[in-house]
């Protein structure tokens, strides 16, 4: 049996009847993250020992008390954004390069409750800016089903991660698609959630007001389980909020065919309009297809000023990160340049550290931003935009009258080529286009694998796509539900698999 | 200069007027800080009072502290300030490497407390100082230079803060002082500050511009910071008007500036143009939602003001008849007003309040004032004030046994009968004492008799020493007046 070819809940069966330790899973791991990782580059960082430990002490657990948590001795990796006592933390800059966390994020916690195994942490785009992992400072992490293409990102490690089988799933952070949109460009599970039902507390903030902690998984009972573990009120986080907490894991597992029966499905226009790769749109159709075979209501809507989104989102997330990224100085944080030598002034200190420490697309959020939060741009920048998020969020309210769940694309595109988007900005920020207006209105949105399409570059190849659900905020139990019962339809992972 | 021009000098001073504007920052006495759970204490190791939110580490998040918010309003409730439902708390953007997050939370367009006012006392009259808002904000940290190293000490940053921004309806240099001195007073009155401006706990800037008399348009400003008691207050808003006026007279324009003021040449310096030229990006804390008070948070605090200083002078003054002077000793500190008060409720119309007053004020202040040693408890100093009251002991002894009482903390009549200083009010003793200096001092005796009214008070001091200081004074004037009269008429 391959112990790194499974999910969560199987891992959990063969350890609730002692078929396997963690210890032999973690280790099947660590072997092929050994073998699989120089060529994937998923990982910034791995502590092996860490993981035998963690597992050891899982073992211990599971043979004194039956019933023990979902995720006790489950390998997981962490996008390198979450903090970990003892442990470096870099968010994939130089800047932060030497700086050891001294505390837990309230996620890391949480997961330690629930015995996790902590195997290592995934490479990303610095600070979380990018739609491919290449702003990393670090390395360049590749595509599982093709390694000549991105992950996609930020969160791109751990997508790659999951889809390698290099864990067993992976926490990353979503502030405008930054979980779903590599886990669709990879073929796993993407599950960004509401703003509030995660706490933020020791994430390292890019734009406080949009970011979200969000699972990659391989299947949509695995995203449920790790989101159980993880959510609820944070008193150190006053943007969480005492949400109920579902039992997620059972509902999903309770999920069939009868809850598509009636089910109000939207398809917003404005996601399948010009630029949307022509295969995609019609798999998604085909997905629409199959809803409206389950017994789905499905109708069309408009969301009409989501067209802004891209452009308000940019206004909004960089004068954030301008501001949340004014601690890294060279004062406490990172680089002091030349580790202050011959530095003359104090201005000179941070205009070098800063330069030196930050990467092109952070320099280049940071000037963003710090432009449109300036006196007398203001209001045409920064308060603009937070009106155009306004009647976003009021495009979904109306929605949500109509419809209990809405289908799209997650990406226009399908995994790019290495490379091919990095000197185009603004092509790169169009990768984003169908999922940052979900963070803009505080809503979960899951990306399931949708099927994949032929690989353009590559013979015989496929790449993944995926299709994205929103559902009105808080309803992740609904979201789940109606994802797994297309998950059984599709049936990707005994279809599909990675080329590595 | 000839005298013609130097009258018009003259004239053009005194067609000038002042607007002064000031902005206080109080830090407030919350147990923890005001965005997270460390202790909001001084004088600790450098470093030692800190957890990861108030050094700015990556990840962290802030936390309203609702005693800081708690604070906030009491001092707005007390200042006549309208307290704002829903207020917001904002980003305040710069670098300084005493500002781990590179921003300070605080609240820009929506504070919790807007459009008030302070009542001073100017020229006898009362005048309203309109106060614009009322906000609250994190202090920074603090650095301390070391020949050519600089550390950075985090204990401070984070602690709470209010700033209360008044309107440039201040005219004058006493008129800043005594609104400061009114305001400190209410937030030390109420727990809400220390007030102690030397500390830096309780700071203020002023904004100072000057106009002809009569002219509608304000003058342009300049800011004067750093300045760290009431006395340098005055002399440094006073330096700054008649410096301003010069540049006017002179033909220049004030240009608005920062400035810094030297306590020790008495003059206001230009800050470096590169620091001042901020703009700090404001725009809405993300990290916190919008701080909403309800009817209950705001009335349950109201019910908490006590009696203010202000309305205590004022009680003073009408209802024991004290002067203006001595109520305003009383009630600047909210510790001798209750002691004050606490001995009034034991006399209960015993003594005259006047006296009560003379004795706290000229006796137990001045006392403590000069010397070392701890406040009696206020029954066993009204206890003095009886046996000088009722003259068990003379005003002189009362002043022996208070310094005792200071200096040992022991009760009045313990010390009065350990010292022997009982009064001796019986006119056998006297009159035998009387004689005894008589019958020492005969040429003096001579002299007064002769006409040398002077020497009376020379035969006083002497009965005086003579019984050690315990003769009832009274009596002793009494009965030697009465020895001197039938000397006069030839009596023996
Ligand atoms: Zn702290």
């Amino acid at each position: 049996m391959d112990l790194s070819n499974l999910t969560i809940h199987q891992i959990n069966d063969l350890l609730k009847y002692r078929e396997v330790k963690s210890a032999d899973i973690t280790n099947s791991y660590i072997e092929r993250i050994k073998k699989i990782d120089p060529v994937i580059s998923a990982y910034l960082y791995t502590d092996f020992e860490e993981a035998l430990s963690n597992a050891e002490a899982a073992d211990k657990i599971i043979q004194k008390n039956k019933d023990f948590p979902y995720l006790t001795g489950i390998p997981l990796s962490i996008k390198d954004i979450f903090l970990i006592k003892g442990k470096k933390t870099t968010c994939a800059s130089k800047i932060l390069n030497n700086f050891i966390s001294p505390y837990d994020a309230t996620v890391i916690k949480r997961l330690k409750k629930n015995n996790y195994v902590f195997i290592g942490k995934t490479n990303m785009d610095e600070f979380a800016m990018g739609s491919s992992t290449e702003n990393s400072a670090y390395k360049i992490t590749k595509n599982p089903f093709d390694l000549n293409r991105v992950p996609g990102g930020s969160s791109g490690g751990s997508a790659a991660s999951v889809s390698a089988d290099l864990c067993a799933g992976s926490f990353g952070t979503d502030t405008g698609g930054s979980v779903r949109q590599p886990a669709s460009l990879c073929g796993v599970v993407g599950l960004k959630p509401t703003y509030g039902l995660i706490s933020r507390y020791g994430i390292i903030a890019f734009s406080s007001s949009l970011d979200q902690a969000g699972v990659i998984a391989n299947d949509v009972l695995d995203a449920a389980i790790m989101l159980k573990a993880v959510a609820g009120f944070d008193e150190k986080d006053q943007t969480t909020r005492k949400f109920e907490i579902k039992d997620y894991p059972e509902i999903v597992k309770r999920a069939d065919k009868s809850i598509i029966k009636g089910l109000r499905v939207g398809i917003p226009v404005e996601f399948f309009s010009e630029g949307l790769d022509s295969k995609i749109h019609s798999k998604i159709m085909e997905i629409k297809d199959l809803l409206k075979d389950l017994g789905a209501q499905v109708v069309n809507i408009t969301l009409p000023d989501t067209k802004y989104s891209v452009a308000a989102y940019y206004v909004i997330a960089t004068s954030e990160a301008s501001s949340n990224l004014e601690r890294y100085d060279g004062i406490r944080f990172g680089g002091r340049f030349n580790e202050g030598k011959g530095i003359q002034s104090l201005d000179e200190l941070y205009r070098k550290s800063r330069e030196s420490g930050f990467g092109k697309e952070v320099k280049r959020r940071i000037i963003l931003g710090t432009f449109a939060l300036s006196a007398g741009y203001y209001d045409a920048y920064y308060k603009k935009a937070s009106l155009v998020r306004k009647l976003i969020i009021k495009n979904y309210k109306d929605s949500f009258n109509d419809v209990d769940i809405i289908l799209g694309p997650t990406s226009p595109t399908p995994a790019f080529l290495i490379g091919e988007k990095i000197s185009d900005p603004l092509s790169m920020y169009l990768s984003d286009i169908y999922t940052i207006s979900v963070n803009l209105a505080y809503l979960p949105a899951l990306s399931l694998p949708a099927g994949v399409v032929d690989n353009p570059t590559k013979k015989g190849g496929v790449l993944p796509i995926g299709l994205q659900l929103i559902s009105p905020w808080t309803t992740e139990a609904k979201l789940l539900s109606v994802a797994k019962v297309i998950e059984d339809e599709v049936k990707f992972r005994d279809k599909y698999t990675p080329v590595i | 200069m000839n005298k013609n021009n130097y009258n018009d000098a003259q004239d053009d001073l005194h067609s000038f007027e002042a607007v002064i504007g000031l902005e206080v920052h109080s830090q407030l006495l919350t147990k923890t800080k005001m965005f997270c759970s460390c202790q909001n204490i001084f004088g600790k190791e450098p470093n030692s009072m800190v957890c990861p939110v108030c050094l700015g580490l990556p990840g962290a998040l802030p936390v309203i502290n609702l005693e800081g918010v708690r604070l906030a309003v009491k001092a707005a409730l007390a200042l006549n300030i309208g307290i704002n439902k829903k207020s917001l708390f904002a980003r305040k953007n710069y670098f300084y490497p005493d500002l781990p997050k590179g921003y300070q939370i605080s609240q820009y367009l929506d504070p919790v407390s807007s459009n008030g006012y302070l009542a001073i006392e100017t020229d006898g009259a009362e005048k309203r100082i309109r106060i614009n808002r009322l906000h609250i904000e994190e202090d920074a940290g603090k650095l301390i230079h070391i020949g050519n190293e600089s550390y950075v000490d985090l204990n401070r940053a984070g602690t709470p803060l209010i700033e209360i921004v008044s309107e440039p309806d201040i005219s004058s240099p006493k008129e800043a002082v005594s609104y400061l001195k009114e305001l400190r007073d209410i937030l030390v009155y109420l727990d809400i500050s220390d007030g102690n401006m030397e500390e830096g706990s309780f700071r203020c800037d002023a904004n100072i511009s000057v106009r002809r008399k009569g002219a509608q348009k304000l003058g342009t400003r300049a800011e004067i910071k750093n300045v760290n008691s009431f006395k340098f207050v005055e002399k440094a808003i006073d330096y700054e008007i008649d410096r301003q006026i010069d540049v006017i007279l002179s033909g220049g324009n004030v240009i608005q500036e920062t400035r810094l003021y030297d306590s020790k040449e008495n003059v206001t310096r230009p800050m470096r143009g590169k620091e001042e030229a901020h703009d700090y990006r404001y725009f809405e804390e993300p990290d916190l939602p919008p701080l909403i008070l309800d009817a209950e948070f705001i009335s349950d605090i109201k019910k908490s003001i006590t009696e203010l200083p202000h309305a205590k002078r004022k009680r003073y003054i009408k209802e024991y008849s004290l002067t203006e002077k001595d109520s305003e000793v009383l009630t600047q500190d909210k510790n001798i007003a209750h002691y004050f008060e606490d001995i009034i409720r034991l006399n209960n119309g015993r003594v005259e309040i006047k006296k009560i007053a003379n004795w706290v004020i000229n006796d137990l202040l001045f006392a403590l004032k000069a010397k070392e040693g701890n406040i009696p408890k206020q029954e066993d100093f009204f206890n003095l004030i009886l046996e000088v009251e009722n003259s068990n002991i003379n005003k002189n002894a009362g002043k022996i046994v208070l310094t005792e009482m200071l200096l040992t903390g022991k009760k009045p009549n313990d010390i009065i009968k350990e010292k022997n200083l009982a009064q001796v009010s019986d006119e056998k003793g006297i009159e035998d004492t009387i004689k005894q200096v008589f019958k020492e001092n005969q040429k003096e005796l001579e002299d007064l008799i002769g006409g040398k009214d002077k020497l009376f008070g020379f035969f006083v001091g002497e009965v005086m020493k003579k019984t050690r200081g315990k003769a009832n004074p009274q009596k002793v004037n009494e009965i030697l007046k009465k020895h001197i009269e039938n000397y006069k008429k030839g009596g023996n």
